[in-house]
């Protein structure tokens, strides 16, 4: 289990000026140019909690350990800033937090519950798929959670083994109804966060466990919309996480043999940005998809069949997924297991030249 | 009957009534779910400091749900006002309850939330053992309520009702112990209502639901593209998209 002490970042001392969801001015959904303090994903995430729960009065932080600040740290001063009654820990109860924390949200308050692995989140599928997402649908916009957020750390540390290495986005992207978000650095996750935060829907927010440049105002990131990190004109490469920066280091292998590629951060896994990614697949001709779940049933085989339905006339090769193998997460194969910088400049190698 | 005008807008059947006015939060077809449910609304409760209690309900069958355990336990661990009611009909759909738990003693499940056992056919009882439980949820933390009640008609539309019991038994309770006939006995013997009276709040609340059905009739059916509302509500850049594939993107504020 990673639990190596982070040092926290003291972003909380200077934010900007916090808006509510409905006062939200454009200018908050811009990053902020402006450098900030280097931090890693779990203070970025810290400092978007303070914002949060500054920001509203009725929000609330609850879930197993937080209060002396996580297993991650990413909760560190929250319960000395905001009180015992606002951040506080929950007994070991995935199934009853996240009921409760739908209960909390159904009385108009934000309530973002966390689940300390990504893989404890097993017991809650029930509570997400029946009730959160079901809420507003059934009760003819009587009731809604909309202000539930979930967040849960996922993804292969090195050493995770099957339970605490999970990467399970793709069952919950088959549930209408909530949003499912993944950030790929700690500036995206800042934005991204606040921005779940504040949707008026309830949202799995998967944290990746990784170090960058942290702007320290309060700024919110779209959701839904999938943004360009590099632009390419002979592949497109589709992602998200974690295992962005991966795909990263195999375009840069891939330019230095003169492929051109064009890498994707979806960021939000349901409801998907479906036309960045159909307008970059019809300039390249081609895709590949990364992701660290097992390749089958996984969130890529999703993606591919939209875009092949949508481009299959243009398409010049089959769409590629380099995903984790179709095992439960292994401990000392895990660099077997991975979707790694190699296997992605191979495959992205032999669809340029099928 | 899935028309435009329910609680669901057509979209959830039966099972699903809500109403926000008077703090009704549904019926849950998922058994149990309530029950954590019910403690955030509590907890929510507590922290306004208005006064309110929430009670969650839910049957005999569900009582042997885990998540029932989970809410016990933070229910008491933050003192929430939170009322929890074993509504125990004997039966879990086609499971008598001696079939499905060990013991039946729902309101001593507890272990360290205190239980009460009440006659859920009396309905005197009923009002006064939730009357306690209100004070002493506002004061002392949750409450379990079990209710001996019993259902008379199948569980669903597709349960007769008597594959697993006998009509003796059900027409036994229905004379010994109906809550209605009881309250009817009780009103004529304290002379408090003439049988006519009776007869003519029965004949009126007739009217009254038989009016709320054809009204319920003649509702029209929703609207084909009521189907996509209220999956998602419009926040910060996105819209759902329907069969008809013509996704909008949200303009951000």
């Amino acid at each position: 289990m990673a639990s190596a002490l982070r040092r926290l970042g003291s972003a909380a001392a200077r934010r900007g000026l916090s808006t509510a969801c409905e006062d939200t001015k454009k200018s908050l959904f811009q990053l902020p140019q402006a450098g900030g303090k280097s931090s890693n994903l779990c203070s970025a995430i810290n400092q978007a909690l303070h914002i949060a729960l500054e920001s509203d009065p009725r929000s609330y932080l609850f879930g197993e350990d937080v209060s002396f600040g996580g297993v991650f740290r990413c909760t560190t001063g929250l319960a000395d800033r905001y009180g015992k009654s606002r951040v506080f820990n929950t007994p070991l109860c995935e199934q009853g937090i996240v009921g409760f924390g739908i209960g909390l949200a159904a009385m108009g308050n934000r309530a973002i519950a966390e689940i300390q692995f990504a893989d404890y989140i097993f017991p809650a599928f029930d509570q997400i798929v029946n009730e959160a997402s079901k809420f507003r649908y059934r009760s003819g916009n009587q009731f809604n959670c909309g202000g539930l957020t979930i967040r849960a750390p996922y993804g292969a540390v090195g050493h995770g083994g099957h339970y605490h290495s999970q990467s399970p986005e793709a069952f919950f992207c088959h549930v209408p109804g909530i949003k499912v978000v993944i950030p790929r650095s700690p500036r995206q996750a800042k934005g991204l966060l606040l921005s779940c935060i504040r949707d008026p829907n309830p949202v799995v927010f998967f944290e990746p466990k990784a170090i960058e440049e942290v702007p320290e105002e309060d700024y919110m990131l779209p959701l839904s919309e999938a943004e360009v990190i590099r632009e390419g004109s002979d592949i497109t490469v589709v992602g998200w996480g974690a295992q962005l920066s991966i795909m990263e280091q195999a375009c840069a292998g891939a330019e230095k043999e003169g492929i051109s590629c064009e890498l994707i951060d979806l960021k939000t896994l349901i409801p998907w940005d479906k036309e960045t990614v159909e307008a970059s697949v019809r300039k390249t001709g081609r895709l590949l998809i990364s992701h660290e779940a097992p390749v089958t049933g996984g969130f890529g085989a999703e993606i591919s069949a939209s875009i092949v339905e949508r481009c299959f006339l243009r398409l010049e090769a089959p769409v590629a997924r380099i995903c984790g193998l179709d095992t439960p997460f292994p401990l000392v194969f895990e660099p077997f297991y991975m979707p790694t910088k190699n296997k992605i400049l191979d495959a992205i190698k032999a669809t340029v030249n099928y | 009957m899935g028309r435009r005008d329910g609680c669901s807008r057509g979209k959830g059947g039966s099972m699903h009534f809500y109403k926000k006015e008077a703090g009704f939060y549904g019926g849950h077809g998922i058994v149990g779910a309530q029950i954590p449910l019910g403690c955030g609304l509590a907890f929510a409760q507590k922290y306004s400091k208005d006064e309110n209690v929430t009670f969650a309900m839910y049957g005999d069958g569900a009582a042997n749900q885990g998540q029932l355990f989970e809410a016990l336990n933070m229910a008491a661990l933050w003192d929430l006002p939170a009322i929890l009611v074993c509504e125990n009909n004997h039966y879990g759909m086609g499971t008598a309850e001696w079939r499905a738990s060990k013991s039946p003693a729902y309101y001593k499940r507890g272990d360290y939330v205190p239980g009460l056992k009440v006659d859920g056919m009396d309905a005197l009882a009923v009002k006064q053992a939730c009357k306690f439980a209100k004070e002493h949820a506002l004061k002392n933390g949750p409450i379990i309520l079990e209710m001996d009640t019993y259902r008379y008609h199948g569980h669903s539309m597709s349960d007769p009702g008597s594959t697993y019991r006998t009509r003796d038994e059900i027409s036994g309770v229905r004379q010994e112990r109906d809550p209605v006939e009881r309250i009817r006995k009780l009103l004529m013997s304290l002379e408090l209502a003439t049988e006519k009276e009776l007869k003519d709040i029965e004949k009126q609340v007739r009217k009254e639901v038989d009016e709320a059905i054809a009204q319920a009739k003649e509702s029209p059916m929703p609207d084909p593209s009521e189907l996509f509302t209220n999956v998602y509500v419009k926040g910060l850049g996105a819209e759902s998209f329907g069969a008809d594939r013509k996704e909008v993107r949200t303009v951000l504020p």
